[in-house]
């Protein structure tokens, strides 16, 4: 058996600087388009036309992105003149307003359950690889668990199958307080292409309070990383996007 | 066996009462047959012509059902549909299932969305829509029915049980799931024991069920598209490709060199990364800690591969139906191959030791072994198939995308156990950069994607998939919007064999033989 350590050691370290320093490796993200000033009025009504997930809306000439809906299609960058302006970032998540506090007890480790709630397999995938060398969520204290009881974080995947429903209330009220939800992906945000059916509800928000939303289908794993770390309120969340509720107001004026 | 001989047998055989003729379109034999002797015609064709199942496609038509099984084989006679049809008040058919086991998911899947009745059915009921939550008669698949309206439910039911098969004294059902370990798909298992052994393993699925036939009804293609791409996302590449190659079949697509070249490139791109993750669980499950890392090192650096060629680790928004949405560099192809040939070089160092590991081998070897002859009965696929000595692969036995251009071998192993199928896993690796070698050699300039003229038609598109045999139909109605979209998968066929390997075996080595059995619930589920 002393193969194994042997080759375990000559490996080195594999792990990220994440979240210490910004990972630049290629292909740990697909990346999110962003809002932009349209070069027309035209250009702006392809880019909102084009998307079958309605990610984009038109404002006084600007070009406002609601990225949760972004189901990576790249409909708006293949076979369209002006395709739509592309972030390679993946600290992504955001915060829909505290729902669930937590105190001071949590921020040294933190246990989280992960339940599948209809999921494709390539959320769940990446939060997998989480557990792998390059990510190591060991590192900071995160642990997944499968018991709600031992839970401080329930982690979301999938638009919530009305097969799931009743499994997922069950494990939130399983859960100790305090406790936060953690929504992943684009489906668990807002339904994704399932959305709009007899089986499917539109997002986890509906079945249950959520705290952090990590948008992307699926989004990596350096992303869920994010997530985690905004949960347990040792990063700030993601400025850089317009919150959905100001998105939510503005495609009222519109 | 070729066509004329099949229809000579056929119609010598069931004179009036079955009828052969040939769509040119498709290249499928079809046989028209009378309801009553479909069974016995469905059993010759699976049992002593060794034909394999593909699948069940059940149609509502405007006055009649439209049943249709479909079988293919390796020989001349390819693709063989056998047909019935009934008017729509009768809803009852003969089953095949007592001639042709593989069928059993497809006709209770039938009974639970259309409301069909297969008489001689061992088994029908509480399969897809749980009978704990839905109310009676409720018919979704039907064409009155409206998927945009949410479902009124039964109230959970406390004093509900499920299905028992075992009733000695002391026997018991271990529930497991829907939520069970760490990072798991819901599924929920009934394993019914006296002790220590499992003696019989139910698996209750569909927790995850999308309804992704019913929410294709009305869609144009390119939004079903998205829906193929993402309804199983680990093998999206595969399943998307399915669809394209129905619809592009339908209305006569002839796919520019250059995509034909990268699909396959991408296709087995996939294969590769899904099987090595495969491999990850494997070493997961037998808690082999230095080869779970390693493995898990060598999933990502796929992922990375494939994130950095084309944008997306899972390889979303690349098909068009007629080609490719985007053309691809030559030199990043070039360099993704080099990278893939790395990792495979160090995926050949951990299977060798994998393969001096005693504790490992200790917990595989004659673990989970399913027969070669229940794996023909259940109609398995895929890698679990060609584990039990039975090889078949559909890029050798109905080529697509040109793989009849490519040089590659179908592994198979005898044995039928956990070690045998992570062997396979290894071999279709290696068969994998092979074929993606060829794929940069025979690159050459030229467009990417043809525009086409859609128009109704019906036409059956498949795929190896990583997981073995994946069936799209489609149906087009006029204007091009999707009328009827059926999708098998290998992971509908392999569940069901599941029990064949469960059974007999200790508790302890359930999650082993789950692992190496490499199931999908998301793709069971749609």
């Amino acid at each position: 058996m002393s193969q194994w350590v042997i080759n375990g050691l000559r490996t080195g370290i594999k792990t990220t600087v994440y979240p210490r320093d910004a990972e630049r490796a290629a292909g740990v993200t697909p990346g999110l388009p962003c809002g932009c000033d349209a070069p027309s009025p035209s250009a702006a009504a392809a880019l909102v036309d084009c998307c079958p997930t309605q990610v984009f809306s038109r404002i006084n000439g600007k070009v406002l992105a609601d990225v949760r809906r972004c189901i990576h299609c790249y409909r708006c960058v293949h076979g369209i003149e002006h395709p739509a302006a592309w972030q390679q970032t993946y600290e992504w998540a955001t915060v829909r307003d505290w729902q669930n506090e937590f105190d001071q007890s949590f921020k040294h480790s933190i246990h989280i359950c992960v339940v599948d709630a209809g999921d494709c397999g390539a959320c769940l995938n990446e939060v997998k690889q989480l557990n792998n060398p390059y990510y190591n969520m060991h590192r900071l204290g995160f642990f997944i668990t499968p018991s709600p009881r031992h839970a401080d974080v329930l982690l979301v995947v999938g638009p919530v199958t009305d097969h799931m429903r009743v499994a997922l209330k069950k494990i939130y009220d399983a859960m100790p307080t305090p406790k936060r939800v953690v929504a992943v992906g684009a489906c668990a945000l807002t339904g994704g292409v399932f959305a709009n059916s007899f089986v499917c509800v539109k997002g986890l928000a509906e079945v249950l309070p959520v705290d952090v939303e990590v948008p992307g289908n699926p989004p990596p794993p350096l992303a869920i990383l994010h997530g985690l770390l905004v949960a347990a309120g040792r990063k700030s969340p993601a400025s850089l996007m317009a919150s959905p509720s100001a998105i939510e107001t503005n495609a009222a004026k519109f | 066996m070729n066509r004329t001989e099949l229809k000579e047998q056929i119609e010598g055989r069931w004179p009036g009462r079955a009828q052969c003729r040939f769509d040119a379109v498709n290249s499928i034999s079809e046989i028209i047959c009378a309801r009553a002797a479909m069974p016995e015609l469905c059993g010759r064709l699976f049992l002593e012509w060794n034909f394999s199942f593909a699948g069940l496609v059940v149609e509502e038509g405007t006055s009649e059902w439209q049943l249709r099984y479909c079988f293919y084989g390796e020989s001349e006679a390819g693709w063989v549909h056998v047909l019935a049809t009934a008017p729509l008040a009768e809803k009852t058919f003969p089953s095949i299932v007592k001639f042709v086991h593989a069928a059993d998911w497809h006709e209770r899947e039938a009974e639970d969305l259309f409301g069909l009745i297969f008489e001689g059915h061992p088994r029908l009921g509480d399969f897809i829509l749980h009978d704990d939550a839905w109310q009676e008669h409720v018919e979704p698949m039907c064409r009155h029915f409206d998927a945009r309206k949410a479902m009124q439910h039964r109230k959970p039911d406390a004093d509900w049980r499920p299905h028992r098969i075992v009733q000695e004294p002391g026997a018991f059902v271990m529930p497991i799931g829907p939520k069970f370990s760490g990072v798991t798909e819901s599924v929920h298992f009934l394993l019914e024991t006296v002790g220590e052994d499992v003696i019989r393993s139910t698996p209750r699925l569909f927790y995850k069920w999308r309804a992704i036939e019913k929410l294709a009804e009305g869609k144009t293609v390119d939004e079903v598209l998205l829906l193929a791409e993402r309804f199983a996302a680990t093998t999206a590449f595969a399943h998307g490709l399915a669809f394209c190659q129905a619809v592009e079949k339908m209305c006569d697509a002839k796919i520019p060199a250059r995509a034909n070249i990268f699909r396959v490139f991408l296709a087995e791109l996939e294969r590769l990364r899904q099987h090595t993750g495969a491999i990850q669980e494997i070493c997961e499950s037998t808690a082999l800690v230095v080869a779970n890392s390693q493995a898990g090192i060598l999933e990502e650096d796929l992922l990375r591969i494939s994130g950095e060629l084309t944008g997306h680790r899972y390889l979303f928004g690349l098909l068009a139906i007629g080609g490719l949405l985007c053309d691809l560099p030559d030199d990043a192809c070039a360099k993704a191959l080099e990278q893939s040939q790395q990792t495979l070089k160090r995926l050949n160092e951990l299977e060798k030791r994998l393969r001096i590991s005693s504790s490992f081998l200790d917990r595989l070897e004659e673990v989970g072994v399913v027969a070669q002859r229940s794996a023909l009965v259940y109609g398995l696929l895929g890698p679990v198939a060609r584990a039990s000595g039975i090889v078949r692969d559909l890029r050798k036995a109905q080529p697509y995308s040109g793989y009849e251009h490519f040089n590659f071998d179908v592994p198979s192993e005898q044995e039928g156990d956990g070690y045998a199928r992570l062997r396979i896993l290894f071999a279709e690796a290696r068969q994998s950069v092979r074929i993606m070698e060829q794929a940069v050699a025979a690159l050459q300039s030229g467009s990417i994607r043809e525009p086409l003229q859609l128009h109704a038609g019906a036409a059956l598109g498949c795929v190896e998939a990583p997981r073995g045999g994946a069936f799209h139909w489609v149906r087009l109605a006029d204007g091009g919007r999707i009328a009827r979209y059926r999708i098998v998968t290998p992971s509908f066929a392999n569940w069901h064999g599941f029990h064949l390997a469960v059974e007999k075996f200790a508790f302890q080595d359930f999650p082993i033989m789950l692992s190496t059995f490499d199931l999908s619930v998301a793709e069971n589920d749609r």
